[in-house]
């Protein structure tokens, strides 16, 4: 079959005991651009049991059509059955483009279902546009036109790789969460639903939940944070935190840190910033106390606004920073705190 | 019980790295580690075999050199090892990489397969799941916790804000977290033996059920458009003042910015 008879963007529109992730009305804000770029339309697919009421909330962020897959069966998530839902679907309808966020479920599930439909799939991208492939004309080659062009970090993000996927349909990826922008809520859309259910038929590839075990979230998601306020050895010792608190708390931000303070004790995994730790992109970043060791800055250059606060003027972390303040931490950081307080009081 | 583990030799990603003309990463001119979800794997897979009794056998896919990886796994306990190699598979994304190996596991007895979740260089997080679905399955990624119980596993797999306890029946695949636990060094004893004992190569003919269109850089359904080192944000502007003056200088600049 020809690659010209898949047509449209899809979107997997994840949910959890029924409740919708950001990343889907992400994915569909991008996936608006593209089906614009491409002259199509945006389709989300909803799977899960009980979940066709959740539809017109994607409506709301630019589902086009909603496809709907509901079956007992797919209650929790489990790669089996999830990824037959989604492989019947797009073998069904034939999608040319097939975004995943790259969420812990949306990781398991964008592989099989890629081998099982047998196309490429990009991990974690962080760009996609449409483009040609190759990208400049070659005498010995066709070069194609409206290709999605995924763009993603490698290597510790040292290095940024450009994929196509040129030859297989759908050109598939995973798209790291909170890096695409939802489109402004567009108030009372009704979705566009279409039922399907390709039938499910448990066999041992159904693997048996025996427990769910719910974390206790007792630390803030410093993904989700606009504003971080992020110590590394520096600061030099976990009572010492409570300066970037203050800090934090009077800009409306979270605290966060490097690997060294998770290593010391000062802070749980959970908050470290960097290749071990998480990716961030905050409105405002600051560095406060961290010498800026490249795991680290992988983790947060992509922050709109960098602050780094240290007193060794040639620490690394001072050449990916907006704004750089050379001197002492336990001086500046109160200082600036009460200052920010007496402005934002006004 | 037979157990086969996936490894993989990857750049140690301090060291710089260096691509070749078409785009593809030169691992030839790296220096190299065993992958560190794939240590843990392996770690977890010798404490089942101390614990339940298992051979575990090594399985990579690389250059010749990656052999190394396979005597340092034999040197922390593994029973033996297999070197996939060809010029044929070279420039391998994920799909023609799953292929291979599986078709390479075909020719194996296993009751469990597991895999590291994701290599340090590519971060895909995609083979494991991807041999399970050529090889026909179960997969548990991210396994925090494995236990063997009559002929299934139960495994701890962590997602979103939860983790569930799952059971599979063998054969099954588990894709491991460095996390899982904090792998053994290798023995003196076991370095000898291990560069003494013999390790399997295979090549394209020994791959089971495996079509050549699916192997190597043609096999791949995702092609490199570009690759380049991380253009990296030039810094901005660095002030060494006394500290009223520094606030003063950020808040301006805030104000500039209509931050506040």
């Amino acid at each position: 079959m020809g690659l010209e008879e898949f047509k449209g963007v899809y979107v997997f529109a994840q949910q959890v005991d029924n409740v919708l992730d950001g990343v889907a009305f992400e994915l569909l804000g991008k996936g608006k651009d593209l089906a614009k770029d491409l002259n199509t339309d945006v389709t989300a697919v909803l799977i899960g049991s009980g979940v066709k009421d959740l539809a017109d909330q994607l409506a709301v962020y630019g589902a086009d059509k909603v496809i709907v897959v509901d079956d007992p069966e797919l209650k929790e998530y489990r790669t089996e059955p999830y990824a037959h839902a989604l492989a019947s679907v797009i073998n069904k309808y034939k999608p040319e483009i097939m975004l995943v966020g790259a969420t812990a479920i949306g990781r398991d599930l964008g592989p099989t279902v890629s081998a099982r439909v047998k196309t490429g799939l990009t991990a974690d991208c962080t760009v996609l546009e449409i483009g040609d492939f190759p990208l400049n004309a070659a005498p010995d080659q066709e070069q194609l036109h409206n290709q999605l062009l995924m763009t993603r970090p490698a290597f510790g993000g040292n290095t940024i790789a450009t994929i196509a996927c040129p030859y297989n349909r759908p050109q598939m990826a995973t798209v790291r969460p909170g890096v695409m922008q939802k489109i402004a809520p567009i108030e009372g859309a009704k979705a566009n639903i279409e039922e399907f259910n390709p039938g499910f038929t448990p066999d041992s590839r159904y693997v048996e939940i025996l427990n769910v075990v719910k974390a206790v979230k007792n630390t803030a998601n410093i993904m989700e944070a606009k504003v971080l306020v992020s110590g590394g050895r520096g600061v030099g010792s976990k009572e010492n935190f409570k300066l970037l608190d203050e800090l934090a708390e009077v800009l409306g931000g979270t605290v966060s840190c490097s690997r060294a303070v998770v290593e010391n004790g000062w802070q749980p995994q959970d908050l470290q910033v960097g290749q071990t730790g998480k990716t961030v992109r905050p409105q405002i970043y600051f560095a406060i106390g961290i010498s800026g060791a490249i795991q680290h800055v992988a983790g947060m250059e992509d922050s709109d606004l960098i602050v780094a606060i240290n007193k060794d003027e040639d620490a690394p972390i001072f050449d990916v920073a907006d704004y750089g303040l050379v001197g002492d931490l336990n001086k500046i950081v109160p200082a600036l705190t009460a200052a920010l307080k007496s402005e934002m009081g006004k | 019980m037979k157990i086969v583990v996936c490894i993989k030799q990857v750049p140690d990603t301090k060291g710089g790295v260096k691509f070749n003309p078409d785009g593809t990463l030169d691992r030839a001119a790296m220096l190299t580690i065993m992958n560190p979800d794939d240590k843990a794997g392996l770690e977890a897979a010798l404490r089942l075999k101390e614990q339940y009794g298992a051979e575990v056998t090594v399985i990579t896919m690389g250059l010749p050199k990656a052999d190394e990886v396979l005597r340092e796994a034999m040197a922390m306990g593994a029973d033996k090892g297999i070197l996939v190699t060809d010029r044929v598979l070279g420039g391998a994304d994920t799909w023609a990489t799953s292929t291979t190996i599986a078709g390479a596991i075909r020719n194996l007895e296993y009751d469990l397969i597991i895999t590291g979740r994701q290599a340090i260089d590519g971060d895909t997080a995609q083979v494991g799941p991807q041999i399970a679905e050529h090889l026909g399955l179960p997969v548990i990624s991210y396994a925090q916790d494995i236990k063997i119980e009559g002929d299934s596993v139960i495994v701890q797999r962590q997602y979103e804000d939860r983790y569930h306890e799952l059971k599979a029946k063998m054969p099954c695949l588990i894709t491991a977290l460095s996390e899982l636990n904090e792998p053994r060094y290798m023995t003196p004893g076991g370095i000898f033996e291990a560069y003494d004992s013999e390790v399997t190569v295979w090549g394209r003919a020994d791959l089971k059920d495996v079509d050549d269109s699916d192997l190597g850089l043609k096999g791949s359904p995702t092609k490199i458009a570009k690759a380049s080192d991380k253009v990296r944000k030039g810094a901005g502007e660095k002030v060494n003042l006394d500290t009223d003056e520094s606030v003063a200088y950020l808040i301006g600049k805030f104000k500039e910015k209509h931050i506040i």
